[in-house]
């Protein structure tokens, strides 16, 4: 077990956007974009409401559709100048490497990094820990042997492996950051797992974001409070036109968390 | 307004572009390049970096670009290193003993202390000591880090920001300046960094 910092890291708010094919997939509610799909615009709006950072999650299944996700990470580096994060589909240090000179400065991995752990290792030592991303899609299991367990393929199979020690495991094969999502918050905007949150942040000396259940602003403050998460993903809460991230800024500062100013 | 030429050394490693497309985007005629007649026909010259200082400085030389970069540090035009490169301008780094660095400043880049997370990726306000062309208008400017080690709190620091104590963020010494922050993903108070540089290099070019 690593040693907890004692340091706090100023919190970082991360927008995630859902691409399919080079598109937004979940709807988008912002009226006055010229094209709500484009990931582009959308993460450049992002970047000037204050966004520290932006995940684009791609889900396109089709390999032969590949080519717009590069497409999609090359028109973000030149729009877009806050780092940015895509995860999906990252098999090989070869598919990071593409991803990467286009433009990326962090690929995450999921279910290959379970189903062949040192794909953490080979990215971590090619490119730097700093865009190795390990992304833990975890779910309580209710009175099992541990208390959460992992999940690949969005959430849906089970891997009968303990998603805290795998934590330590990819923070030890070189991970820089992890991307923890509840699969049991996600999508339900009940707040994040904060027991899980605490758990994986406790074992770890990477930044963690939490991520999974965001439903208020409130919700942010709990996963950096009494989560102790680096950084907080979202989806909806800023999509829809809710909140603004300037707005979820102002409500972390004034809950006491050190934070970036949505004008800095 | 001219747009100079503004070599941005690829050494192969990771993202690089957008340090070129940011330059491209404050009025610089950029270009992702090893091409060395070229470097040498430049106005300004940037050493970009992501990654560890081992495989890096490696890379740089396997390029053939370590001399190409100490030379135009020392033939006086602008010069800056970014994160990594701003590390490889050092003798050495604690990440790879025994790894000889470019050189051009004095001193060893050391891991940060152990009461504070590592690596610090986050965002974090600059503290100017000495105001300067290249820092107009960033004092107190928020700038985006990921770095794990740092450059020695030595007279060349120009800039620092605070984890767990004060952390090297800007160096210079002459025409070479190098950021630890990434300038190309700092938002506005980074592009401001890069519009300044592109500035010197610029008069440089008339000058010249």
């Amino acid at each position: 077990m690593s040693t907890p910092a004692t340091v706090p890291s100023n919190a970082r708010i991360i927008p995630c956007l859902d691409v399919d094919a080079g598109r937004v997939v979940k709807g988008v509610n912002f009226v006055d974009l010229t094209d709500a799909g484009d990931p582009v615009e959308l993460a450049s709006r992002y970047d000037q409401q204050g966004a520290d950072e932006v995940v684009f999650l791609d889900i396109t299944a089709s390999s032969d559709q590949r080519d717009t996700t590069l497409e999609l990470v090359h028109r973000t580096a030149e729009e877009v100048f806050i780092p940015f994060t895509i995860g999906g589909g990252i098999r090989t240090v070869d598919d990071a490497r593409r991803l990467l000179r286009a433009g990326a400065d962090k690929v995450s991995v999921n279910t290959a990094a379970v189903n062949r752990p040192e794909l953490v290792a080979e990215i971590a030592d090619e490119f730097g820990s700093q865009c190795a991303v390990a992304s833990l899609d975890a779910r309580r299991t209710n009175g099992g042997s541990f208390p959460f367990e992992i999940f690949t393929h969005g959430g849906r199979t089970p891997t009968g492996i303990d998603a805290i020690e795998f934590a330590i495991k990819v923070t030890e094969l070189g991970a820089g950051e992890i991307l923890l999502t509840s699969m049991d918050r996600d999508g339900t905007r009940d707040g994040f797992d904060i027991e899980l949150t605490r758990a994986v942040v406790e074992v770890t000396n990477v930044p963690v974001i939490a991520s999974g259940g965001v439903g208020t602003l409130d919700h942010l403050v709990e996963g950096v409070i009494e989560g102790k998460a680096d950084a907080v993903l979202a989806a909806s809460i800023f999509h829809f036109g809710e909140h603004t991230v300037a707005e979820a800024k102002e409500h972390m500062a004034a809950a006491g968390i050190p934070i970036r100013p949505a004008d800095a | 307004m001219t747009r100079p030429l503004i070599a941005v050394l690829d050494y192969g490693i990771g993202n690089l572009r957008s340090a070129q497309k940011s330059l491209e985007r404050m009025g610089a005629d950029a270009r992702l390049t090893a091409d060395t007649g070229l470097i040498a026909d430049s106005a300004g010259v940037v050493l970009p970096g992501v990654g560890a200082f081992g495989p890096c400085m490696a890379a740089l030389c396997d390029t053939g670009l370590d001399e190409p970069a100490r030379a135009a540090a020392a033939d006086g035009r602008p010069f800056l290193g970014i994160c990594i490169g701003l590390q490889l301008l050092y003798e050495g780094s604690e990440e790879a003993p025994g790894v000889a660095g470019l050189g051009i400043l004095p001193g060893t880049v050391r891991l940060l202390p152990g009461n504070v997370k590592r690596p610090q990726m986050q965002w974090n306000r600059l503290e100017v000591l000495t105001p300067s062309p290249l820092l107009d208008g960033l004092d107190d400017a928020w700038v985006y880090f990921v770095h794990s080690y740092a450059a020695p709190m030595d007279d060349s620091v120009v800039a620092t920001c605070d984890y767990g104590g004060p952390v090297a963020a800007v160096v210079a010494d002459g025409n070479v300046a190098a950021t630890q922050f990434h300038p190309e993903k700092s938002a506005r108070p980074g592009l401001r960094l890069l519009e300044n540089f592109v500035n010197q290099a610029r008069v440089a070019a008339v000058g010249a």
